[in-house]
């Protein structure tokens, strides 16, 4: 399991002087600031990838940005490893704790500062829960866009470091879109604003770099996101499809026709099946794979785009096309989406959720291959995914106390990733690398790109202190890695068209 | 030497793969610590520091490498002509979201990307490095490295593929990139409002509160232009909501193609601002990105500008015009250029990648 670090594949780190690590950090955090005892530090051992644990050598509980600076300041002159934290909602192990570092939970930092409406921006902490922003602006009509399924729980913090997405980024973007300015303390306690209140600023665009780099070159104190008008009317659609190949041929239709969706989602048999019974959805629960598309905008314009969308549905061969009613029937389609996840925990004892992302042209074939391995590797998959940008969400069912199963899960899911990367796509659309995919990477970039990550790490953090073991493998896990995945000179996946 | 590339589209340019010889010339200067000046059409040799170094001509690498217009994604050879890419997806009803401006034909899509510019479409629908989805480049040693890919969604690894964005070439050559496309809109209409631009600012803080198509917003001579794009039905009604008087949609070529007294001048500041700043300098304006964006020809001394955008919480840029030696980008500070070296250092250790373009020790 990647739970455990492994010191030949890893970095490793001196143990350090733990008594006087504890009185440097007591002197810098309040009263009820440090965790020191195991079960007071139990709670941080996982995050939303709760198969994999660890044990953190110290918990910090800042509450100003200050008091990070500090706690950094401290840990990097004493050389810990520090793992930053946000909700703990991350699914890719990105908040696992590095055995013995410093885990910094920025949980306290919880502040909307300020919303600006006239300039369409709110500077919030890191810890202010994503769906909180857009409750905070909806009284002026505007809200934030990237709303991933876990929106009530995570955090923007975490989204940041994840660069994170969630269903209506097809049109609104994801995180990376939709942020303007981080205050960012580096491992060496300086603080650094990057990116401003305008469109642009002066430099390397570091506000990209920064986004989804998974809290590895710096922690974020304080955000400030783009705020956008909410739109005056929101209209969502569900086709039934007899076959996934239909579905998947109607979003290429759709996408082609010119017609970006606010969301765009699929969800096949499996999937259907589960939300259905868990939220009262209201699926069509014979059907193999359902459409769920919204569109959003002026009330004529949405009027139309529904009526184009019903209409390449039908061609793709669906067997049925309703609108929703109201604004009720509305957010019981998204229920049954939404809800799909936490479905699933009733359909099996464990699920493990996939996050690849592939050309949306490659849909049907790659459900097909990922139905093969499914039967190959004796687990069940059932799919639910962001169609519209061919972000797939596999979920692998297993049973963690059945001898093997999760090991199994972890194969499959491996090879359910290379298969992504075989066809042109990606190993993480927005749940990110974390310790999860370490692997994976080295099937995605060659030694070269690796090294050059590393050398960008090194510019923020020469130490490797932030983070360490996640997002970026070292040299010696890929040449390990690479050994066990080409056998006897084949690539995997031979068959299939690259792109 | 180049090896001739094979596309199935047809296209007016030969498809070439320089690649190879392209590396060989970087691993040679590195090796000779020789700074390189990357060229590529040549039409933004104006923007930002003038350097000295040995030329690496980009623009010979160039074709199509895939496009299929249901994926939304095109992806080509740096030197690819950015006006034949345009030419090539508007005859599918594509287009770049990002509104690249137009310097001259000889424009490449690495040039693009390098340079960072986006058009008045920027405040709507994001900028050049909101559209990148991948690229190639020759790292300081000649290494070639993709990062990204052809799909939206991708957080696997940093995001170098949008930090080239605005680069101008510091972080790497860019070998090819692939970019997002956005569908072409169905309605475009221009509005034209006679007013000052105070009168144009407060009208415009207030229809940035509203969802509106709106797709343009600037200002220069008294008059206030919008532009709504969308459906049909959409614009019709926002643009009666609105009011002004209809025009040809010819203000945002304009704007595109950098024509007019303002964008046109010798000397030319950019200023980046929030849209509601407030500025007392002297000179003539031209606004764009709803007050975001705005260029000035002003004989203004150089750091009351400078500080005039600061004090805003801008930052101002002598866009055109810049004698030898002068600053073009605001100064970085301390922290923050510390950075900047080590990351170009991790990409380029020789440093022999367009230094000084940007910053004159950078």
């Amino acid at each position: 399991m990647l739970d455990r670090f492994d010191d030949r594949l890893d970095p490793t780190f001196a143990a350090p002087d733990r008594t006087r690590l504890i009185a440097r950090l007591k002197g810098v955090l309040p009263a009820d600031g440090l965790l020191t005892t195991p079960e007071a530090m139990s709670v941080y051992e996982s995050d939303g990838l709760a198969a994999y644990r660890g044990q953190p050598g110290l918990v910090a509980l800042p509450r100003t940005a200050g008091e990070v600076r500090r706690c950094l300041a401290v840990c990097h002159e004493m050389e810990v490893p520090v793992v930053a934290r946000g909700a703990g909602t991350g699914l890719s192990g990105g908040a696992l704790p590095f055995p013995g570092c410093v885990l910094l939970s920025l949980s306290r930092m919880n502040q909307i500062l300020a919303i600006d409406p006239a300039e369409r921006l709110a500077r919030v902490q890191p810890g202010v829960f994503n769906l909180a922003i857009s409750q905070a602006a909806k009284p002026h009509g505007l809200f934030y866009a990237p709303d991933p399924s876990s929106q009530v729980a995570c955090s923007i913090g975490g989204n940041v470091a994840e660069n994170a997405g969630g269903v209506h980024c097809l049109k609104y973007g994801l995180t990376v879109h939709n942020i303007a300015r981080l205050e960012v303390m580096t491992i060496a306690g300086e603080r650094v604003v990057i990116g401003g209140e305008t469109l642009d600023a002066p430099g390397f665009d570091l506000l990209a770099l920064m986004t989804g780099s998974e809290g590895l070159l710096g922690v974020i104190t304080e955000i400030t996101v783009r705020l956008l008008p909410l739109p005056t009317h929101t209209r969502a659609l569900l086709a039934a499809f007899p076959h996934v190949r239909g579905g998947g041929e109607a979003v290429a239709a759709i996408i082609a026709a010119g017609i970006i969706p606010a969301g765009l989602e699929m969800m096949d048999h499996l999937a259907i099946i589960a939300a259905d019974t868990y939220a009262k959805a209201g699926y069509p629960t014979d059907a193999q794979a359902i459409l769920l598309a919204e569109l959003d905008g002026a009330e004529a314009d949405v009027a139309a785009g529904l009526e184009a969308i019903a209409r390449l549905c039908r061609a793709a061969g669906a067997s049925a096309v309703r609108v929703a009613a109201d604004e009720a029937e509305r957010l019981r389609f998204w229920a049954g989406r939404k809800g799909a996840f936490p479905a699933m925990g009733r359909m099996a004892p464990d699920y493990y959720c996939i996050d690849g992302t592939i050309p949306r042209a490659r849909l049907a074939d790659v459900l097909e291959a990922i139905s093969a391995l499914s039967a190959e590797h004796g687990l069940p998959v059932a799919n639910v995914f962001h169609a519209g940008d061919g972000n797939l969400h596999p979920l692998i069912l297993y049973d963690a106390h059945a001898e093997g199963e999760m090991q199994r899960a972890e194969t499959l899911g491996g090879a359910i990733l290379e298969l992504c990367v075989a066809v042109g796509g990606t190993i993480t659309g927005e749940h990110g690398v974390g310790r999860e995919k370490i692997n994976q990477m080295c099937a995605q970039f060659t030694p070269d790109e690796i090294a050059a990550f590393a050398a960008i790490k090194a510019a923020f953090d020469p130490k490797g202190l932030l983070n360490p073991g996640k997002a970026i493998p070292t040299l010696a896990r890929c040449a390990e890695f690479g050994a066990m995945h080409v056998h006897h000179g084949q690539v995997p996946f031979a068959d299939l068209d690259r792109l | 030497m180049c090896t001739t590339a094979r596309f199935r589209l047809p296209i007016s340019t030969a498809s070439e793969d320089c690649a190879e010889a392209l590396a060989e010339q970087v691993r040679d200067a590195a090796a000779r610590r020789t700074p390189l000046s990357i060229v590529g059409g040549g039409t933004k040799a104006f923007l930002g520091r003038r350097t000295h170094g040995e030329p690496l001509d980009v623009s010979r690498h160039r074709g199509l490498i895939a496009y299929e217009p249901s994926e939304l994604v095109i992806s080509a050879r740096a030197g690819t002509r950015l006006r034949e890419i345009e030419g090539l997806i508007a005859g599918h009803g594509q287009m770049l979201a990002f509104e690249p401006p137009r310097f001259g034909e000889a424009s490449t899509i690495g040039g693009t990307l390098a340079a960072g510019l986006s058009g008045a479409r920027r405040p709507f629908a994001g900028a050049v490095r909101d559209c990148v989805l991948g690229v190639t480049i020759l790292d300081g040693q000649g290494r070639r490295l993709r990062f990204g890919g052809t799909v939206f969604k991708n957080v696997a690894g940093f995001d170098v593929f949008r930090l080239m964005a605005g680069a101008m070439g510091r972080l790497g050559v860019l070998l090819d990139v692939s970019l997002r496309l956005a569908p072409a809109p169905k309605a475009v209409r221009t509005l034209a409002f006679d007013e000052p631009w105070p009168a144009a600012q407060s009208r415009l803080n207030r229809l940035m509160m509203t969802p509106l198509p709106l797709t343009g917003a600037a200002h220069r001579d008294g008059r206030l232009f919008l532009r709504l794009e969308g459906g049909e039905a959409g614009v019709a009604e926002a643009s009666s909501e609105l009011g002004g008087e209809g025009l040809a949609s010819s203000t945002w070529d304009e704007l595109r193609e950098f024509k007019g007294e303002v964008l046109g001048a010798p000397r030319l500041w950019r200023l980046s601002l929030p849209r509601r700043a407030v500025l007392d300098l002297p000179g003539r304006w031209l606004i764009n990105w709803a007050g975001a964006e705005r260029w000035l020809v002003s004989d203004a001394p150089t750091e009351t500008i400078r500080a005039a955008a600061r004090d805003a919480g801008g930052h101002a840029s002598l866009f055109r015009g810049a004698r030898d030696g002068e600053a073009v980008f605001e100064p970085l500070d301390d922290e923050l250029m510390a950075l900047h070296r080590r990351l170009a250092g991790a990409l380029d250790p020789a440093g022999i990648l367009n230094p000084g373009r940007i910053y004159e020790d950078l």
